[in-house]
This record gives structure tokens, sequence and C-alpha cells, in this order.
């Protein structure tokens, strides 16, 4: 397996606060990868600074291309899809213009038309509610939304921020379920950022733990999840 | 109406000035105040003039200063209220023969009840929808002036003569350089006592709504009480440079009281910076010379060489003096360390 | 009821001149998030082009569409050169600007054009429409091109992509980018559109105001006035809202006594803040729910 995405010395910066101090970290083809941290540790800075929405040095590199100095539309293009923290929703338009604006970059119309009815088939709640205005949407059905949203860019690397905040955990449940589905089926890599780390460790074939802008430890999910320090910080037992 | 609507957490139009930095220095306060009292003694008659219309300005700018860099709340009807002090003053010195001095005080007052008591409907509106209200009131105003009913009082659109102070004391000074320092005792009195309403609990009811509304009403500030006050506040600072400009210009009439003022007005407090008390100054000096620079350039491109100028301001300095002021600080800083 | 009926007549023909500047008013808005205070200067230059054109000899149609395309170009330039730099300054700033532009603009068209008023001719005639006297033929040209336009602008953000882009770009900017949209071309676009359909209301307006440098001063305050009381998120609200100024300007002339032409406008506007006060976000705006 080869890296697809190649992090190295990566700093970011709030105006004069630094966020990150030299993260280094990659993801293989396929993989489906969790980035575990407490409140304030830098995960949402990271994902951030990949899709360059934030001040960064260093050196990030999808698939041998570097990514530096692109903007964030054209990172987003390259085939990497973003569900923001919040989820973005577009909320005062409807479902289904949500979906299309997921694919807004693509010029194969047919694509996209069985495209949006592939996600009503991962997500039938999406499909009873296509004319509605997004905002109507309770908070895990935007959250689908927002993944259904990202998948339409049939993107080849997907980042999600937080996707379990504020929903119930049936329902984060299923959601894992269905971003398992769509890593092995789709093969789309996956990176996920998590305080949940349980359900995420559960999830993940492998797992980084950072803490105030550094990564502190990785391995397979398997191994940090057996891991003493992890499963008392993280785990609680 | 759809159940739910876009829920958005709105930047707040005005940025956040921390309190501190809404002011100048006292070294920097002390060195301004020489040159305000010792310059004006070596220039003619006429440039005397123009300093006191900068010091007149200055207040106005200031009061929408207090009100949009304070609270948060945008007007483009201050020329309203600088017409209203304007006629104040002029009708209690004509009419009725009051004392200069003493009309200003009364044109202040009555500008802050105008002004408090515009605020009261302007409470439910904000951003674009008050900036038209405003604006529609000063639209209005010199029409209202030119009324046939009140034009007994207000002379009409002849407008009214007023007639100039001597010194007194029978103090040897031109008329002009009296008027001057007149002007500027009230207006250090003025910048003192607003530097102070902003540092007071009123002043962190005013920031604390400007910054977010809803907070500071979920933390006890009466939000309309401290709306409506910003505008009397306002208004009447407003007002007092109102008077003082009828009686330096010795002649008010409706037509040099239209929105043109407000909107020179509006453009000096961004150039001298929004919330920076002291870039009030600044702002009054580019609306007052910098029409006449750019007259002087080209005389039939002058509103085009104005444009120009004030985008060149605005590129190299979008928060205004106050951006000078800053980096001026840091660059001393870094001198006096090294 | 007769004079009461013909005042209303009256009014609508004037309402869409207003209705037509609140369009591109409405456009902008969208685009920005910012009302243009140079918009009106914007489309006053386009009439003269128009105009400069047709005195070259170039026949109406051709003249119009040139001037179209040009307006939109222009329109693109001017933000590509003023307005992006701007863009990470303070709001209040970016009102400075459109102030500066305003003078600039003006300033510019006197000296090219001069100051006194030119006729502008009209496609659609002048005599009396369907036997009325109050409406015109242009006028009721105008009326027709305003909704026609009306028509297009929902279409082509209701089922165009690029008029999603352009929606989603304006509702929430960061998540436009992360799906790939340009949003700051957007904005560029959208300042041509604006400047096109200014161009469109410019010409439409020049047959009836006359042509000259300050045309457009009051025709843009009753623009922004229709716009702001249709809501400023509403195509529709501001074409309503243009001829609900139109219709109010008329009959406050008419029945409130010792209203001359001088307080037509300063009574126009205080009923729609009265409007305002009770309905905040216009006729057909959507409430923002704010969030702390």
């Amino acid at each position: 397996m080869t890296a697809m995405l190649n992090i190295k010395d990566l700093r970011a910066y709030y105006g004069q606060v630094q966020a990150l101090h030299g993260l280094e970290f990659g993801l293989n083809e396929g993989s489906l990868t969790t980035l575990l941290g407490a409140n304030g540790a830098g995960k949402t800075t990271t994902l951030r600074a990949i899709c360059n929405m934030v001040r960064s040095t260093g050196s990030i590199e999808f698939d041998g291309a570097s990514l530096t100095g692109r903007s964030t539309e054209n990172i987003v293009r390259l085939g990497i899809a973003h569900v923001p923290q919040g989820r973005g929703t577009f909320t005062t338009m409807t479902v289904e213009e949500n979906l299309q604006l997921g694919a807004i970059t693509r010029k194969d119309r047919a694509g996209v038309t069985s495209d949006i009815e592939r996600m009503y088939d991962h997500f039938p709640v999406l499909k009873e509610r296509h004319t509605q205005q997004a905002g109507t949407l309770s908070g895990g059905e935007q959250q689908m939304l927002a993944v259904a949203r990202a998948l339409m860019l049939r993107p080849r690397l997907m980042l999600l921020d937080e996707p379990s905040f504020g929903l119930a955990p049936l329902i984060v449940r299923d959601l894992f379920k269905i971003l398992g589905k769509i890593n092995r089926e789709d093969k789309v890599t996956i990176l996920v950022v998590e305080q949940n780390a349980q359900l995420a460790l559960e999830l993940a074939d492998k797992a980084y733990v950072i803490e105030t802008g550094r990564i502190v430890m990785s391995g397979s999910a398997a191994e940090i999840a057996n891991n003493e320090d992890v499963r008392k910080s993280y785990l609680g037992y | 109406m759809s159940a739910v609507d876009k829920v958005a957490s709105e930047a707040p139009p005005v940025e956040a000035v921390p309190k501190r930095s809404m002011t100048l220095g006292t070294g920097a306060s002390l060195l301004m105040l020489a040159l305000l009292i010792i310059g004006p003694m070596f220039v003619k008659n006429f440039i005397v003039f123009q300093l006191t219309m900068l010091l007149i300005y200055a207040l106005a700018v200031l009061a929408l200063n207090i009100l949009t860099g304070g609270s948060g709340q945008f007007s483009l009807g201050q020329s309203a209220f600088y017409a209203v002090g304007a006629y104040t003053s002029a009708i209690l010195m004509e009419h009725f023969g009051v004392n200069y001095a003493l009309t200003l005080p009364v044109a202040g007052l009555i500008c802050f009840g105008f002004g408090f008591l515009f605020g009261q409907p302007a409470l439910r509106l904000s951003g674009i929808y008050l900036a038209l209200a405003t604006f529609a009131l000063a639209v209005a105003m010199p029409q209202l002036l030119k009324l046939g009913v009140f034009e007994h009082w207000t002379g009409g659109v002849q407008g009214l003569v007023v007639t100039k102070p001597d010194a007194p004391f029978g103090l040897p000074i031109s008329q002009d350089r009296w008027l001057y320092y007149f002007t500027l005792t009230i207006a250090i009195g003025i910048y003192i006592a607003s530097v102070n309403l902003l540092k007071s609990r009123s002043g962190r009811a005013f920031m604390a709504i400007r910054d977010n509304e809803i907070a500071a009403s979920a933390m006890g500030v009466d939000v309309a009480l401290y709306k409506t006050l910003a505008f009397g506040v306002s208004a009447g600072i407003t007002g007092v440079a109102g008077g003082l400009g009828a009686i330096a210009v010795q002649f008010v009439a409706p037509d040099g009281y239209t929105i043109t003022l407000a909107i020179s007005l509006f453009l000096g407090m961004v150039v001298g910076g929004v919330g920076w008390l002291p870039g009030s100054i600044v702002g009054s000096a580019f609306i007052i010379f910098v029409p006449n620079i750019a007259e002087g350039i080209s005389k039939g491109l002058s509103g085009a060489v104005f444009g120009v100028l004030l985008f060149l301001v605005i590129f190299l300095v979008p928060h205004g003096a106050r951006q000078v002021a800053i980096v001026a600080q840091q660059m001393l800083g870094k001198l006096t360390k090294g | 009821m007769e004079l009461f009926i013909n005042q209303v007549l009256a009014g609508i023909a004037t309402g869409a001149i207003y209705a037509c500047m609140a369009l591109a008013v409405v456009m902008i808005y969208q685009a920005i998030d910012h009302l243009n205070f140079a918009q009106g200067e914007m489309a006053m230059f386009s009439t003269f082009i128009a105009w400069q054109l047709m005195q070259w000899g170039v026949p109406y149609w051709w003249a119009f569409l040139i001037t179209l395309v040009f307006s939109f170009a222009g329109g693109i330039v001017i933000e590509r050169m003023l307005f992006k730099p701007l863009a990470k300054a303070p709001v209040l700033t970016n009102v400075a600007g459109f102030i500066a532009l305003f003078a600039i603009v003006n300033s510019v068209a006197g000296l090219t054009w001069d100051f006194t008023i030119k006729p502008f001719p009209t496609p659609f005639g002048s005599s009396p429409f369907l036997g009325s006297q109050l409406i015109s033929t242009h006028q009721a040209g105008m009326i027709g091109v305003t909704v026609g336009l009306l028509i297009l602008l929902y279409l082509f953000f209701q089922f165009t992509r690029i008029g999603l882009a352009m929606r989603a770009a304006a509702a929430l900017p960061e998540s436009a980018r992360l799906v790939g949209i340009n949003t700051s071309w957007m904005i560029a676009l959208g300042w041509g559109m604006a400047s096109a359909i200014g161009a469109i209301a410019g010409i439409l307006i020049a047959p009836v105001v006359f042509l000259e440098p300050n045309m457009m001063g009051g025709v843009l305050i009753y623009g922004f006035a229709a716009a702001v009381l249709g809501g400023l998120t509403s195509p529709l609200g501001a074409v309503v809202g243009g001829f609900l100024v139109g219709v109010f300007e008329n009959l406050a002339g008419t029945y409130i006594p010792g209203v001359g032409n001088e307080l037509k406008l300063p009574i126009a506007l205080a009923l729609i803040i009265t409007v305002l006060v009770l309905k905040p976000a216009g006729l057909f705006g959507r409430p923002i729910v704010k969030r702390v």
C-alpha cells in the first residue's frame, strides 16, 4: 500500500497563536484512520490545514502532489471531501439541492443523478425529505446529509470532523456503520476526527493520538485501544 | 414562513475594539493638545476659521463614533441632529438674544432628547434597515426646515444670519481666534467626557451590545435603554457641534445640512478608524481638506480625484488612522527596546 | 374614487422604475451582502454608453446589447480591481469604497457628457397604453421587461448549476468552498449581473427622467427603499416593493395636505420605515434567527 496523504512538519497558526507544532502522519489508500485527542488538541485544525482553511506551513502531499498554495476549492476538486464541524448544511436549500451542490464540480450529469439515487439508498430518510428545506432536518438527519453531500463529490479521501457530535448514541452507531460500508465498498479513504474514542477505535483500522498540536502515539486501532494511557485518558476505564 | 429558518451567528457589523485601544496615550494626547493650542497663533484668520471647522466636524465625527464604534448602531442621519443643533443656537441667538455660549447646552439637550426619541423606533431596526431609517431622517430634515409653518423662526429657504461673537473681557484677539479657542475648550471637554463615558459602566454596556446583543441582554444589560441612550448622547454631541458650526459660519440654511453632510461625517469616521476616538480629528481633516485638494488637482474631475484618494486611503489603511497609530506604536516600542 | 384609481395606476407606472432598480439592488445584495451605493451611478454610466453608441449611429437594439455586455464586463472589472482587495476589510470600509466609486463615476460621466439633460429614445413608443392617459406604452413596456427579468432571474437561480453555486456562495461561503465552488468568482459574477441589470434599468428609466449624470440619485433611493421593503433576499419582494413604493409616493402626494414634491420622498420613506418597524425583515424577506 502506498501513502495517499503525507503530512510533514505541519504547523498552523490562528493569528499569533500556534495551534499545530510540527505534525507528521500519513494515510494509506483505502484505510480508515481516526485522529483522537482532547478538546483543543488540534484535531479540527489539522483537517482545516489539509484544506488550506487556516494559515499553515510544512508539507502536505496528496498522491505525491503538494497541496501547498492551493485554494480550498481547488483542493476539494482533487477529490478531498471535508465534512466540517457543525456540518455546514445549506439550511435554506432543499435536501436535493444540498446533494447537487456536493457534485457541483462534476461534469457527468447522468452520474450525478444516479449518485443522488445511491445516496437515497444509503440514507432512506433523505429520500423522504428530498424537497424539504435542509434546515428543518434533525441533527442526525443533517449529519447524514452532510456525509451524503461529501460523497456526491465521488471523493478519494473523505475528512470528517466529529460526526458524532450532538447525536444520540443509536444514531451514531448507524452513521458509523455506513461510514465503514462506504470505506469498504466504495474504496473511499477516510480520516475521522473524534472525541468518541471507543466507537472510533472500533471502526478504524489505524489511529493517531494528538496532544497540544503534536502526534504523541500511533498504531493500529487495536493497539491503541489496548494502550493503558489511552484507555485511562480517552476510554475511561 | 418555514418552521426553521436560517440560523446564523452573524458577525457584528463593527469589529470589536478593546476599551483601552479606543483612546490615546498620555504623551501623545499632550503633544496633540500643545499643537492645537500653539498652532493657530501663527496662521492667518481664514486658516484659523478652517481649524475651527476642523474641531467642529471632529466633534460630530466623534459623536458618530460613539454611536457606531461604541454601541454598534449605524447612522446616516447625523446631519439631521447637526441641523437641529445649528438652528437651536441660531434661533435662540437671533430671536431671543441669548448669549451664544448659553445656546450650546440648550442645543445639546434638545438634540439629546430628539436622538433619544428617534432611538425608540430605531430599536427594532439594525444594520441596513437602521441605515435606511436614519437616511430618511437626513433627507427629510432640510425639507422640514423649509416648511412654511416654521418660516417665521427658521427663515425658510433663506435661512438665518448669525452674529459672530467678539472676544470677551476686551481680550486683544480676533473674533476667529477667540472662537477657535472657545471651540477647542468645548471640544476637549467633550472628548474627555466621551473617553470617560466609554470607560464607564455605560460604555461597557454599549460595547457588549455592539459585540453581541443577545448575549448582552442575557447578562442583564438593558439593551433598549442603552441603545437609545447611545443615540441620545451621539445626537447631543452632534447638536453642540451644529450650534458651534452655526456660530462659526454665521449662517444657517436648510441646504447646508443635506445628506451630503451625513455621508461626509460617515467617511470621516471610517478614515479616522471606527471606534477610535482620537481618529475623529484625522477623519475631520480628511473631509475638510481632501475635497479642496481634489479641486486643486483637477476642477472638472474633482469628484473622481476625491474618490481615487479615498480608495487609496482605504486600500492602504482599511482600518483608518487607528491602524497607523497601532503601527507607529509598535515601531516606537521596538525603538525604545533596541 | 376615480382619482384614487388613477393615482394608483400612475404609481404603478413610476413603481416600475423603482422595481427595476430594486432588482439590481437585490442581485448585488445576494452576491456580496452589502448595498452598493454606487449602483445607480453605474447604471447611469451604462445608459450613457448606450446613448453614445446611438449617437454614433448604432441601431437601438444593438446599442442595448453592446451596453449589456459592456456593463457585465465592467461590473466584473470593478469588483476585481477595487473591491476584491477590500474583501477582508471591515464592512464600513467597503461602504466608504462604494461612496468613492459613486464620486468617481459621477464625476467622469459629468466631464465626458456634461450635465445638460438629454432625451433618450424608447423602443415602445410613448402613446397612451390601451387608451389610458396615465400609462404610456413605454411604461407598460417597462413593467413587462421588469416582470420578464424577474422570471429569468428566478429560472436562473432555481434551475441552473451556476445559479445554485451563486446562491450557495452567498449563503455559506465556507461550505461553498468545501464543495469546490470558487466563491470569489461568484462574487465577481454577481457584480457583473447586477451591473447588467442596472444597465437595463437605466436604459428603461432614461426616457422618463431624461439622461444626465444625476438622473439616478432619486431613483436609487427609491430602489433601495423598495428592495428593503420587499425584503432584501427576495427578487419577487423587490419588484412588489418597487410597485408599492411608487403607489405610496403618489398617494401621499395626492391625499396628505401640504405635501409638495419636496416632501414626497421623506413621507414615502417614513411609510416604509413604519412597515419595517412592524415587520423588520421586509414583506417577503426571510427572518434570520440569531444565535449567540
